[in-house]
């Protein structure tokens, strides 16, 4: 070991020690201040050279923003930082173009939606007003989406929920693994592709007409996948030493899961399938496959065409009037909203119910 | 490692058999609820098959009676008595517009995912990922109302201004007509699967173990520096994974490009103007003027399109599956 | 090579939890510190106080000074990226890039530091990796990844890659809580070395490897859980086992305590 020790290092030249622990550093208020320099450039230059869209503005102020703060920091506080601050303006630059346009949808669906949005838009149907005319409502589409979505769940559930018990409590062997391999196929199956599935078979091959049930068919089939991986990930969140402990009591394993297991995660299922209900709610293309739209009650999905509020928003934006364009924003806020709210509540089940183990 | 829920363990924890310890015969409770779960398990089975074989055998249909090449030709035209219809302008569409996608979300999403993980204030990290999983669920047909509506209009200079400067390149050569061209289709499916990619990605940049996070810090490295030796490394095959889910979403989206595309049975050189079309985007728009055959000309069209989502998530499951042993092997 | 480190009125924060109250000490050059003390005293928080690493974490805060020869690593506009590369840290748990061989975990930090020719680079890592007493055993292998090799040699390689910046202060937070016996004494000896060039501080859980490796401890306790660690006596090692001046001390020491 003497090498070392007496050894003065040679390489202590070519791997030079900060004099100080010093290094002159840019201002904390330095990056807002470039932002807002190149905003305003970024903005000035727009107006003087008339540029009309306004995203272009933004892409400028960006740009400058990027450039500035590296040649300042790389002038400042040398190259290492300056890629630092590229970095951390880069990444904050990207925060902001997602933000933008994820905003302005949520804002222009709230503020253009809500203009026709009332009382009678919500109980009334089209029924036979014509499409440049305001007025009419969703209130067959409100019908038609709960029963679709309703009877969707009706099939994916049970099949969705036994699967992923099977999975976790049975499964071993091949078919076990084939069973993971195709739920996995699935959850990316276009929902058109399975719109085309049910069509094949329901209508072209035996012979029904389109009706809300064989939209729910479509639903079930995108709708199941999402069940059996999230009640999969709850089951496997239930450790083993509750089941033993059952076991070991005697009970017997169909009553232990319906006893023990199912209730511990419980709380974790609701939430996976509130999100899935809240998933198929939005899809469109399989309904206008299937159910083909309508602008009448339908209260019977077995029979005839129904309508949907997604399916109502495309064709109400087909119409291409102003006043289907209002009743296509109102009715896609009465969506979003509807969606959302499924969500928050299901993360809210989440949350409170949460097992006490780890994480 | 035994009562962690770690996804890595394959085995799914069940205790032994109770049937062979009791000897005896299995009970009829146990024997019906593991022939229910177990039925229901082959049910989704058969459902898969069946949609492979129904849209097979429907697309054979189809594809027999086509006058052209079903891969190659550039129309379609279903009605009549020679049929003469091919996906070649619809492979081009969809390849075209989800490569767009993915050129402009993946980075900005990976952007987003280490904001949140490792930039963010920590009062903002987690309300972020927690909107940012809520856009993840905004339907497509809004997205598609706020493209035709909104984006459509807003992006015309933006096109005037790239037709100026690189419309020599004829990919940027611009017309000025409405922008309901493949570009604004990709623009739009960026911003729908930027949730997806951002939420997967960041779930594991904020697995990357600290232990190695604090070892650059310690070498004296700055956080981008901590971030390109220890966190990109760990999440690079995540990130993979995530973009290929968002590219399976992607190619198969439907209303979104149905509404703001202006399709046209042609090859467009230029991206920015009108015409084209996706599979999805065509199957929904011919639906409805579509006789039997006509549909079951589109049920071809979608049995492409689902061959090549399949191959794409076959790819990110891969690419997942072969992740979990690494991680494993290290826990 | 090595400088000397004082630590007046030092305090750190977890949030609005404070961890450690109001510290002072001296760390000689050339020498081994060892602290000592009973789980949650703050031991560990006080070490990464010293590189600014504590800062990192959630809710992390200092009050007070650190001086590294007359510089306050808490002064205004020092850089705390220059502070943690003068001042070398070795952790818990073995941490090598997993995704690095063994040559790029050792030139990680002089990667990060300027672009270096591959021979500089080549006789650095020779150099560390004897340094740690590491070499032998890997020189066959650089190429190979770094979490191939076993607990003890992994960290013997995470002390190389601290050492191959040359720093002026070297950090070790219980590195061998993890290891077996025979690792722990091969790093045992490798710190008896290290002395010779660095500034060596060192946490640790066992009485009998400070009592070893060390030659002044610092004993840290808390009054109660909840309650800030503080710095109860520092001493020479031989004092501190032998003779404390501190009944409190004494108790640990003896296992009368915690």
């Amino acid at each position: 070991m003497s090498n070392t020790v007496t050894t003065r290092r040679p390489v202590a030249d070519s791997a030079p020690l900060p004099v100080s622990l010093k290094q002159p550093r840019l201002p904390r208020w330095a990056p807002a201040a470039i932002a807002v320099a190149a905003v305003a450039v970024g903005c000035g230059i727009g107006l003087v050279a008339g540029l009309e869209s306004r995203i272009q503005w933004g892409l400028i102020g960006a740009l400058l923003f990027i450039l500035g703060t590296y040649v300042l920091a790389a002038a400042v506080e040398g190259v290492r930082q300056a890629k630092d601050r590229l970095a951390t303006s880069l990444v904050w630059i990207c925060f902001v173009l997602a933000v933008v346009p994820l905003a302005s949808l949520i804002w222009e669906t709230v503020v253009r939606g809500i203009k026709v949005l009332d009382g009678y838009f919500l109980s009334h149907s089209m029924g036979t007003l014509p499409d440049a005319l305001p007025g009419g409502g969703i209130y067959h589409a409100i019908i038609g989406t709960l029963q679709q979505v309703g009877l969707a769940a009706l099939i994916a559930a049970p099949i969705g929920l036994l699967t992923a018990i099977y999975l976790v409590e049975y499964g071993r062997g091949r078919l076990a693994k084939a069973v993971t391999f195709f739920v996995d196929v699935m959850t990316g199956i276009p929902s058109i592709v399975a719109g085309l599935f049910i069509l094949s078979v329901w209508i072209l091959i035996l012979g029904f007409g389109p009706s809300g049930f064989a939209g729910a068919m479509a639903l079930a089939i995108l709708m199941m996948p999402v069940v059996v991986r999230s009640t999969e990930e709850m089951l496997k969140l239930v450790p083993n030493e509750l089941r033993e402990a059952s076991l070991a009591l005697g009970v017997p394993k169909w009553r232990t899961i319906l006893k023990v297991v199912l209730p511990t995660s419980i709380g974790g299922i609701t939430t996976g399938l509130m999100l899935a209900v809240a998933r198929i709610t939005g899809e469109t293309a399989p309904v206008l496959l299937l159910v083909w739209g309508a602008k009448t009650i339908n209260n019977n999905p077995f029979e005839g065409a129904q309508q949907s509020l997604p399916l109502y928003v495309f064709q109400q934006w087909q119409q291409g009037s102003d006043a289907s364009y209002d009743r296509a924003w109102a009715a896609a806020l009465v969506l979003i909203a509807f969606v959302m709210i499924l969500n928050l509540v299901a993360r809210g089940i989440a949350r409170w119910k949460a097992p006490k183990t780890g994480r | 490692m035994n009562s962690a829920p770690s996804i890595s363990s394959a085995p799914p924890p069940s205790a032994p058999p109770a049937s062979s310890v009791s000897g005896k015969a299995v009970r009829p409770g146990d024997r019906i609820f593991l022939g229910l779960s177990r039925g229901s398990g082959i049910a989704l089975l058969v459902i898969m098959a069946a949609i492979a074989a129904f849209l097979t055998v429907r697309s054979v249909i189809a594809i027999s009676g086509d006058h052209a090449n079903f891969l190659t030709f550039f129309e379609w035209n279903t009605s009549g008595p020679e049929p003469k219809f091919g996906i070649a302008v619809l492979a081009f569409g969809t390849v075209v517009s989800s490569v767009i996608a993915m050129v402009i979300a993946v980075p900005v999403a990976v952007g987003i995912a280490l904001f949140i993980s490792h930039y963010a204030p920590r009062r903002l990290a987690s309300p972020l990922g927690y909107v940012i999983d809520l856009l993840a669920a905004v339907p497509s047909i809004i997205y598609g109302l706020w493209g035709a509506l909104f984006l459509v209009p807003h992006l015309t200079g933006l096109y005037s201004w790239l037709d100026d400067y690189l419309g020599w390149t004829g990919i940027f050569s611009y017309d000025d007509q409405a922008p309901r061209a493949l570009f604004t289709v990709g623009i739009l499916l960026a911003i729908m699967i930027l949730p997806i990619v951002t939420s997967v990605s960041r779930e594991v940049f904020l697995q990357a173990p600290k232990m190695h996070e604090e070892a650059a810090l310690a070498l004296g490295a700055t956080r981008w520096e901590v971030i390109r030796m220890s966190v990109l490394p760990f999440g690079r095959s995540g990130v993979i994974s995530a973009s290929m889910l968002g590219l399976g979403r992607a190619l198969g989206e439907t209303m979104a490009v149905a509404t703001v595309l202006s399709p046209g049975f042609l090859i467009n050189v230029s991206l920015l103007n009108p015409g084209g079309g996706t599979f999805a985007q065509n199957i929904a728009s011919k639906f409805s003027e579509a006789d039997e055959f006509g549909q079951d000309a589109l049920i071809a069209s979608g049995l492409v399109l689902f061959v090549i989502t399949l191959l794409v998530n076959g790819a990110a499951r891969l690419i997942i599956a072969r992740r979990k042993e690494y991680s494993g092997a290290n826990a | 090579m090595a400088k000397r480190i004082d630590v007046s009125g030092l305090s750190a924060y977890y949030g609005s939890h404070k961890a450690i109250d109001d510290i002072s000490m001296t760390v000689e050059p050339r020498s081994v510190t060892a602290f000592i003390g009973p789980s949650g005293c703050g031991k560990s928080t006080f070490l990464r106080t010293l590189n600014r690493m504590h800062e990192v974490t959630p809710g992390g805060r200092v009050e007070g000074k650190v001086l590294l020869d007359d510089e306050n690593l808490y002064g205004s506009g020092v850089d705390p990226v220059a502070v943690r590369r003068t001042v070398g840290m070795v952790f818990q748990r073995p941490n090598p890039f997993p995704t690095m061989s063994i040559f790029d975990n050792v030139a990680a930090g002089l990667r990060l530091n300027g672009s270096y020719k591959k021979s500089e680079l080549n006789d650095v890592v020779e150099k560390s990796l004897k340094g740690a007493n590491l070499w032998n055993e890997v020189k066959d292998r650089l190429n190979k990844p770094g979490s191939g090799l076993s607990g003890g040699q992994q960290q013997r390689l995470c002390i190389a890659r601290a050492i191959a910046v040359e720093p002026q202060v070297l950090l070790m937070d219980e590195p061998c809580s993890a290891l077996d016996p025979i690792s722990t004494l091969a790093i045992e000896d490798l710190i008896g070395e290290l002395k010779e060039r660095f500034t060596i501080v060192i946490v640790t859980h066992n009485m009998q490897q400070a009592a070893r490796v060390s030659d002044r401890t610092a004993f840290f306790n808390l009054a109660a859980v909840g309650q800030p660690g503080k710095l109860v006596e520092i001493d020479d090692t031989e004092r501190i086992f032998s003779n404390p001046s501190v009944q409190a001390t004494e108790d640990y020491i003896s296992g009368r305590f915690g």
